[in-house]
């Protein structure tokens, strides 16, 4: 059983993976665009490229307005980007099975920082998911089964970190397969689609000549 | 849920819609993570609370036919036969959604996490549900007045001529009138010349105090377009084009935009885009052009308005059109106490009225509720003259107040500029 989650269940995920999310991002960019006649106030490839990085940064208004959404998701995403690519075993897997070369792994207690980040952070934003009525409103079942994934695949992580037993490495393995197959068909998509948003909203400000 | 077989309104409605999706909106759609935070920027939802006015909840029928088109379950659902493309009934619920409660102000599209751009969308979808005519009596009429008789509100060139001959005679100046070889165009709103004609005496005077040559064309004069705000692009384009066409043959350098906010998206942003060609003139709005005569001296005004004033900007000029600096410069020369309301500028309330909502009368009440907003904005500085720059909004603002009964007088920044000049003695 651990053999084919790390084996053959592995290269599957990793190929329903790639191949999905370059199909959304090809069926994205192949949807068009009109090119805009209008004469611009500023550059819209500048301003698009700007606003992915910029539009992380809530304006001030939007701070006072939802700061709880806006605390609970940076730290689940702050959380979840210093365990995926600064934990020391994830390191060490990326250099010995896909990449060939590793970096600096961040220390234990930063790791331990950002795993309670990051599994506080998203049980918060379950439980606004449940519980405020513009959510109920707007949620459909993906927006659980993806964050419900997301949550396992971190739970599961912590526990295998202890590495005290194979199998529960194999298990996090396990979620993470789960993970990576249902992403190109879920909302999960954001993670790469965020930054085509942000670039196009961004571009169009930009050219009337406001930052967005 | 339906089948796959759509009465000939929804199909009509979902094929407008389909073939509005472009690259944007399909990464709009795909990053849209439901995090609710757009509902927290529009004031619909604030004043009300309910959950349906949640912006990214009025594209629920844009989302379907993007999710039927687009994705892989859309795909796999429709193929099965359990399709939930939206059905007439669907549309007849959204369309409140849809027009009484969107004014397009796009602060939303500023707020949301991901960049999504929610006014774009909803302009993009209103086509859908203009073809399938589910669209409100009160944009139906003015799109039908504004190709039948060039004006939503039904004015026509003899009234133009009477307001102008009624100014000229209130002013003592000329107004030139189909001008050939003037340098700028300028631009009416129906609105302006029924409700604000005073707009027209106060650009005849600054203008002859900056010695600018122009005119006003009886062809091409309403810078108001139905086709925008009722979402239908064919009529849009042959609105615009009277304007294009009225400028080119006068052979002017340039067409100002009037005080009004709609007006500058349509003949500034979306004209060229609609003709499918670039301009042989510059678009310019009034502001941005009084702002220019400021920079270079040539707006002499004398003294300053002294009572206490704040200034509400036109969510088409400033977050749609990045008109924010100049009025306020230009406030700060003719005003000693002018107040800022917070927020402001790129993200300031929208006042209720835009995107067509002020000429839909079954949205009168929410209309009211909505502007509660900016009622309080205004309460909170204690001013008693509000200022702002779009005929739309200052209807709009005026029977807010009168609603909310205070006691605020509403003018137009032109208005006021003309009212100081040092001519006007
Ligand atoms: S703010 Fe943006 S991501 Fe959040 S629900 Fe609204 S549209 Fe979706
Ligand atoms: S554009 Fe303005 S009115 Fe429309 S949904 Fe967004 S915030 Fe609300």
């Amino acid at each position: 059983m651990i053999e084919f989650i790390e084996g053959p269940l592995w290269t599957f995920s990793l190929v329903v993976f790639c191949v999905g999310v370059i199909w959304r991002l090809f069926s994205i960019v192949r949807a068009g665009i009109k090119t805009d006649r209008a004469p611009v106030k500023n550059s819209g490839a500048a301003s698009g490229f700007k606003s992915i990085f910029s539009h992380s940064i809530p304006r001030r208004e939007t701070m006072k307005a939802s700061p709880l959404v806006i605390i609970a998701g940076y730290m689940f995403h702050i959380g979840l980007l210093i365990l995926l690519f600064w934990a020391a075993p994830h390191i060490r897997f990326f250099e010995e099975e896909l990449l060939g070369f590793g970096w600096t792994p961040a220390p234990y207690w930063l790791f331990m920082l950002a795993a309670a980040l990051a599994l506080t952070g998203s049980i918060m934003l379950i439980i606004r998911r449940l519980v405020d009525p513009v959510l109920q409103k707007i949620s459909t079942a993906d927006d659980y089964t993806g964050a419900l994934i997301t949550f396992m695949v971190m739970l599961t992580g912590c526990l295998a970190l202890q590495e005290s037993w194979a199998g529960l490495r194999a298990f996090h393995m396990l979620w993470v397969e789960i993970l990576m197959v249902y992403f190109p068909f879920s909302r999960l998509m954001h993670a790469f689609t965020f930054a085509f948003s942000r670039a196009y909203s961004g571009a169009m400000f930009g050219r009337r000549g406001v930052g967005a | 849920m339906n089948t796959n077989k759509l009465s000939d309104r929804a199909s009509s409605a979902e094929q407008h819609i389909l073939s509005r999706i472009d690259s944007r909106i399909a990464s709009f759609f795909s990053s849209c993570v439901h995090c609710g935070m757009c509902a927290e920027a529009c004031h619909f939802y604030k004043e009300t609370g309910d959950p349906k006015y949640t912006p990214i909840y009025k594209l629920e029928p844009m989302r379907k036919i993007w999710k039927h088109h687009h994705t892989f379950w859309g795909k796999l659902f429709g193929t099965l036969g359990w399709s939930t493309l939206p059905d007439e009934q669907m549309l007849e619920d959204w369309q409140e959604l849809v027009y009484d409660s969107c004014t397009l102000c796009s602060r939303c599209s500023l707020v949301c996490p991901v960049g999504n751009d929610i006014a774009y969308m909803v302009r993009q979808q209103r086509e859908g549900f203009s073809a399938a005519g589910f669209a409100p009596e009160g944009l139906k009429g003015a799109s039908e007045r504004s190709i039948e008789l060039g004006s939503p509100m039904g004015v026509t060139a003899t009234t133009l001529l009477a307001t102008i001959k009624h100014q000229e005679k209130e002013c003592g100046i000329p107004i030139p009138v189909d001008q050939q070889g003037s340098d700028y165009l300028v631009l009416l709103s129906s609105l302006e010349i029924v409700g604000f004609p005073e707009y027209i005496g106060a650009i005849a005077r600054i203008f002859k105090q900056a010695d600018i040559s122009w005119t006003i064309s009886t062809k091409g004069f309403e810078a108001t377009n139905s086709g925008i705000q009722i979402g239908n692009s064919e009529i849009a384009r042959e609105i615009v084009e009277r304007v294009v066409n009225a400028a080119e043959s006068l052979g002017v350098k340039a067409v100002i935009s009037p005080e009004c906010g709609h007006a500058y998206t349509s003949i500034r942003w979306d004209a060229p885009n609609l003709l499918g060609r670039e301009l042989p003139f510059k678009v310019i709005h009034i502001l941005e052009l009084l702002h220019e005569l400021q920079s270079q001296g040539k707006l002499k005004t004398v003294g300053t308005f002294d009572t206490p004033l704040t200034y509400h900007d036109p969510c088409s000029i400033a977050r749609k059109g990045g008109v924010i600096k100049e009025p306020r410069d230009l406030l700060n020369q003719v005003s000693s106490d002018f107040r800022e309301m917070t927020p402001t500028g790129e993200m300031n309330w929208c006042c209720g009225g835009g995107g067509g909502v002020s000429a839909i009368d079954e949205a009168e009440e929410l209309r009211f509720k909505a502007f509660h907003r900016k009622s309080e904005q205004v309460n909170k500085l204690g001013v008693k003259v509000l200022v702002t720059a779009c005929a739309n909004c200052r209807n709009t603002i005026e029977e807010g107040l009168e609603n909310y009964e205070m006691d605020v007088e509403v003018v137009g920044l032109t208005e006021l500029i003309a009212g100081q000049l040092e001519s006007a003695g």
